[in-house]
């Protein structure tokens, strides 16, 4: 069964006048039909207000879709009722580690999901004690949260979300403020769980290097899905990329170039010992 | 008509147990027109450093000047410098409060004294500068997607007309177009208006692609000062201090290991395509 499955999911976003009647409304995400299966690693990019956070926030019900409908393992989010149900098994991390940290002891931060789901605390400690050392964040789990880098910050709110035991997980751009090393633990992070825990990653990102090693990519522009496949067959396509105000890894750009210039190049190259490889060989 | 610091050391809540030197004895000039990029992790001291240079933070030791004058003497007017020395901070578009765009704009140059005609004109100059188009002057700054929102808080301090530009991340968060446009309006106003440009950012290859002379911050000290190439060279020590070099570096190094003979110091796409063709060409005639 599909973990995440929409079907013809709209969403509009409302503006109301003074006298609180709807005066404008902006269409963010149409016709958007999701096919996620449980364990995959699912990337998603997209321009700056092409819809991908939008979407993101119907995976876990923050936002209900205006038109048609999304699933979170089976479930329809428009059943109130089971609403926490479906926030504890789709949770979300941020782009800024600062709005999303609340504890002011990081073992504390990691507990809170768990202890708010009304689980006893012994449990709740296995939970965190597992959690962190997933994120490799045991030693640091009685520091203060604003004493961390960027990176470490991200990997324990990603600890926060994993001791709530989600089915999934969704990143929304949880790199974008961090520096390179930052950048390479997250991901290192949340590719780990995915392989090992075989937790669903949903992976929105600016950052074309981040989404080659995903098993699928979703393309969004002006709220519609409009390319969806491997990160090969994605990256091949580079002209129609750079047309969603996108680019590819320097690498493929690299690669793409050379073969304009005459060079014998396969389409779609996506790492620097795939390139090494078909010039040297 | 440079900024200049000679060591220059700044100390979070010195004499006490939580004592940390963010900045060590920090030497360098930045000459008038010059394009730098400043690189360096988290906490390495880059903020610190760059808000040294509009006097927003005073030194522990040593001397800040700007035209050959001491920032930090008596009298000397902090108002002026800063007028001089714009500095757009990250995220900017959190700092945006008007009712519409042209107002935000205007708040600089009015703060300076001018006219409302004056500062209105300004304002229109410096949104014009940074590509946002008339028909946003007057909707609400709150309105607009992220990287119009940036381009309006980056006009802000332009309107200002600064000798010198500072931009702590101006990119984060704009997706791939989004940071070539406003990385391009930048270089274009650098070499328009021959205005200086100090460029914090985590992206190497924006960073190799704009910049004359790259600084690398690390433990609140110069781990390197030198153009892109002569610092990109260094990339394994960069990677020791968090750090890495463009993705293009890579590729050259490990195309030169695998028998390619190309040119390890090339760090942009043009560079290197034109340099294994070059390559390849030379082995085709063996």
């Amino acid at each position: 069964m599909e973990i995440i499955k929409s079907r013809k999911l709209k969403y509009e976003y409302i503006k109301y006048d003074d006298n609180g009647q709807p005066c404008e409304s902006y269409t963010a995400v149409k016709d958007v039909d999701l096919d996620v299966k449980a364990g995959q690693f699912i990337s998603i990019l997209g321009h700056n207000g092409s819809g991908k956070s939008t979407l993101a926030k119907h995976i876990n019900a923050l936002l209900l879709p205006t038109e048609g409908s999304i699933w979170i393992d089976g479930t329809d989010t428009k059943s109130v009722e089971e609403l926490w149900k479906i926030r504890q098994k789709a949770g979300m991390v941020f782009q800024n580690p600062d709005n999303q940290i609340i504890g002011t002891v990081v073992e504390e931060d990691v507990g809170f999901g768990p202890e708010n789901m009304g689980i006893p605390t012994g449990k709740i400690w296995k939970r965190v004690d597992k959690s962190l050392e997933s994120v490799g964040m045991t030693a640091f789990r009685h520091r203060s949260p604003n004493k961390l880098s960027g990176g470490q910050k991200q990997r324990v709110a990603i600890a926060g979300v994993l001791a709530m035991h989600p089915k999934c997980i969704i990143l929304d751009e949880p790199t974008a403020m961090l520096d390179p090393n930052g950048r390479k633990e997250v991901l290192a992070a949340v590719h780990e769980l995915n392989k090992t825990e075989g937790i669903t990653v949903i992976l929105i990102t600016h950052y074309m290097e981040e989404v080659i090693d995903s098993d699928k990519v979703f393309v969004m522009d002006q709220g519609q899905v409009v390319m969806e496949g491997t990160p090969r067959e994605i990256f091949s396509r580079v002209e129609e990329l750079k047309k969603y105000r996108l680019d590819v890894p320097q690498v493929t750009l690299l690669a793409h170039e050379l073969k304009k210039a005459g060079v014998d190049l396969p389409d779609g190259i996506l790492t620097t010992k795939e390139l090494v490889d078909k010039l040297c060989h | 008509m440079s900024l200049k610091l000679e060591h220059v050391t700044y100390t979070y809540n010195p004499g006490t147990a939580y004592e940390m030197h963010a900045l060590k004895d920090i030497s360098l000039e930045i000459p008038a027109g010059q394009f730098v990029g400043i690189i360096g992790h988290t906490g390495s001291g880059k903020s610190t450093l760059i808000q040294h240079f509009n006097g927003l933070m005073c030194p522990t030791s040593g001397v800040v000047s700007y035209k050959e004058e001491n920032i930090w003497q008596e009298g000397y007017s902090l108002k002026r410098l800063r007028s001089q020395v714009g500095l757009v901070f990250q995220y900017p578009e959190h700092q945006l409060f008007e009712a519409d765009v042209l107002s935000d704009v205007c708040f600089g140059p009015k703060n300076q004294g001018l006219s409302n005609e004056e500062a209105e004109k300004k304002a229109i100059e410096a949104l014009q500068q940074v590509g946002l188009k008339e028909k946003y002057y007057k909707s609400s700054p709150f309105e607009l997607s992220g990287g119009q929102k940036r381009r309006v808080a980056i006009a802000g301090v332009l309107a200002m007309e600064p000798e010198v530009l500072i931009l702590d991340e101006p990119t984060a968060g704009l997706d791939p177009k989004g940071r070539d446009e406003i990385l391009d309006q930048i270089a274009y106003l650098h070499e328009q208006r021959k205005i200086t440009v100090i460029l914090v950012s985590h992206s190497m290859e924006d960073i190799a692609r704009y910049v004359d002379r790259i600084l690398v911050m690390n433990k609140g000290e110069k781990a390197f000062d030198g153009t892109p190439k002569e610092v990109f060279a260094h990339y394994k020590e960069l990677e020791q201090i968090g750090l890495a070099a463009p993705q293009i570096t890579y590729i050259m190094n490990e195309l030169q290991a695998a028998g390619l003979p190309c040119d390890c110091s090339a760090i942009t796409v043009e560079e290197a395509k034109a340099s294994i063709l070059k390559a390849l060409e030379r082995r085709k005639n063996d």
